[in-house]
């Protein structure tokens, strides 16, 4: 059983204009087994809060703590956090030219396992892990996201959840870019992944069809840096009929 | 046409010259000062035991130059060579196996050397040339190749860290002929190479591959030329470079040429360099002259930066090291070209010795 506990989070990021302050103080606890669907208008800093508790350099903490079973995230090396068991799913995955998805997941498991996988078990597990995802076992002979189609890109990050298991997955708009099919594939690997490990679940998005596919077990409603309204599953067609009109004007 | 008239008159290149003035001519020991005595030996050797294959040593009297020339190292090289390293790929001949020439080193004394290839019609071969050790050469490699022919070229860097190596590779490629160069610099105090092509029949193709990597203290240049002197010739041109360390210096030139006859021409250059320290600098300067607009494509691209921020972030959120992660992405950056080589015991050594001279430069 693990838990994220974010409190207070304040995080700003540097402009030509000067720092300007994205979160203001955000409370989200996330346990081991569920799905938390964070909601909200273009703007509203839902990307901000994945990508700062992964720690990317551009955001800067200016307040709050994020603590993954108690110990302090923001304190820790990007690779580090991954370690410690946390795992962001991008909205863009980057492109790494020359490095192969093979040598990519097999660098991560070990750097995530603290020793190399087993070469036998290992190819059966990405196998079956791909098999499971509908991917060509071509695929991993790829370089790491170049020429990937925006469904493909996904499905790669899903894989790289189910081989590294973290405690805790952030999805950052993970079905943006996805025709029915893919998004129909990606979800049924979020769940299944997230049941065979219990992984808690932090989904990051705009729009509610993935809640079709992928049902929360809490709603938080994003605006303006902060969490503005929760609820359960319900909250989320009360979203999907009146949009986010309401908390943009309040 | 004579072909042993040159365009430009012999003499002591000075820093005040396009052409030289990148180069640190102080650190040449002499190699491009007419006053200066080169010895002539024959530095490349190889062993002609293949079938199809003849290597000999011939005198200069008996090697008509085949090409005309206004680089001041090869007019050196042909006038003082006495002998000329000759590689025969006899007509219809295909030679699976890689032919190695490789450099024999004596002293620091400066030399030059004088070598030229020749691939008969429909002949395939490919040709390693390996230069280690200590040296200081001007050197001259001439291949033609005749209708037909297909050549893999492959010329590895690899010197001791005080070599100072001049060259020009000329390429004369032959109708429906196909010259793929890859070359390969790693080592030495400073290199200075003129990756070069023209044309002698219309379908003919170039492909001219090549990485560098400099660190503290060397000067890697690479002057490439492509002229498009007749129709329906193709060429593509892609260096990648990586510096690291104080005063790591690289040098890159790409001029494409295509004349007002080279209709149909076929062309893009691109050439790339990463920064991986503060005090190196890259120059990158892709040139494209075109006199005529009916031409499939010419297109030339051209980028010098840091790591990309973005990609690091990618691998260290998947639980990489920061170090690791620069190791998979310059790794990665130049396997695009050396993985392409073929020649899977050449791309280990390369690879090995750019990791090491990385973890040389970052300790």
């Amino acid at each position: 059983m693990s838990t994220l506990e974010i409190k207070n989070l304040q995080v700003a990021v540097s402009t030509d204009e000067g720092m300007k302050q994205i979160l203001r103080g955000v409370d989200l606890t996330i346990n081991s087994g569920e799905t938390h669907a964070i909601m909200g208008p273009n703007g509203s800093g839902k990307s901000t809060l994945a990508y700062s508790i992964a720690g990317h350099p551009k955001y800067t903490i200016t307040g709050g703590s994020v603590l993954l079973d108690g110990v302090d995230v923001l304190e820790m090396r990007v690779d580090e956090r991954a370690k410690a068991g946390l795992f962001l799913a991008m909205q863009y995955p980057v492109e790494v030219p020359g490095v192969s998805v093979s040598n990519f997941l097999r660098t991560a498991a070990t750097a995530i396992r603290g020793e190399a996988p087993k070469v036998r078990t290992w190819v059966g597990e990405v196998k079956e892990a791909m098999a499971s995802l509908n991917m060509d076992p071509a695929f991993a002979e790829r370089n790491v996201n170049e020429g990937f189609s925006g469904g493909e890109k996904k499905r790669h990050e899903i894989l790289q959840m189910e081989l590294l298991k973290p405690k805790i997955a952030i999805l950052d708009e993970t079905d943006s870019g996805l025709d029915v099919d893919a998004l129909r594939i990606v979800s049924e690997g979020v769940n299944r992944v997230k049941d065979s490990h219990n992984i808690g679940i932090m989904l990051i998005t705009h729009y509610t069809r993935i809640l079709r596919y992928i049902t929360p077990d809490y709603v938080h409603v994003f605006a303006a840096g902060r969490i503005v309204e929760e609820g359960g599953a319900e909250l989320a067609e009360k979203l999907e009929e009146k949009g986010y009109a309401e908390y943009v004007t309040a | 046409m004579t072909l042993n008239s040159n365009l430009l008159e012999s003499h002591t290149p000075t820093s005040r010259e396009e052409l030289w003035r990148f180069t640190p001519l102080a650190k040449l020991r002499g190699l491009h000062d007419v006053d200066v005595t080169l010895n002539s030996r024959v530095s490349l050797g190889g062993a002609s035991s293949l079938s199809g294959l003849a290597i000999t040593i011939a005198d200069a009297s008996d090697v008509p130059n085949t090409s005309e020339t206004n680089d001041l190292v090869s007019m050196r090289v042909r006038e003082l060579s006495a002998k000329v390293l000759k590689v025969e790929i006899a007509k219809d001949a295909e030679i699976a196996e890689p032919i190695y020439l490789t450099r024999t080193v004596e002293s620091l004394d400066p030399e030059v050397s004088r070598t030229v290839i020749h691939l008969g019609t429909n002949s395939r071969a490919t040709i390693v040339v390996e230069n280690t050790g200590s040296i200081t050469l001007a050197e001259e490699i001439v291949i033609t190749l005749d209708s037909g022919a297909h050549l893999n070229f492959v010329s590895l860097q690899e010197w001791e860290n005080d070599a100072v190596h001049l060259g020009h590779h000329h390429a004369i490629i032959g109708k429906d002929a196909t010259f793929n160069s890859t070359v390969i610099t790693l080592g030495g105090s400073l290199v200075r190479l003129l990756p070069t092509v023209e044309y002698a029949g219309p379908g003919s193709s170039a492909e001219l591959s090549g990485i560098y990597f400099a660190t503290s203290g060397q000067h890697l240049e690479h002057r490439i030329h492509v002229d498009h002197n007749l129709p329906h010739a193709k060429s593509r041109v892609n260096y990648k470079g990586a510096l690291s360390g104080d005063k790591a210096r690289t040098v890159w030139f790409g001029d494409v040429f295509i004349h007002a006859n080279a209709e149909g021409t076929d062309t893009y250059e691109v050439n790339r360099n990463l920064l991986l320290s503060d005090g190196a600098r890259a120059d990158s300067v892709p040139n494209l002259e075109i006199e005529t607009g009916e031409i499939v494509g010419a297109g030339h691209a051209s980028t010098t930066g840091r790591f990309d921020d973005e990609q690091l972030f990618y691998l260290e959120s998947r639980g990489i090291p920061a170090n690791i992660a620069r190791q998979l992405v310059i790794r990665g950056f130049f396997l695009e070209i050396v993985s392409k080589l073929g020649l899977p015991e050449i791309e280990e050594r390369i690879m090995n010795r750019i990791e090491a001279e990385l973890e040389k430069a970052s300790s």
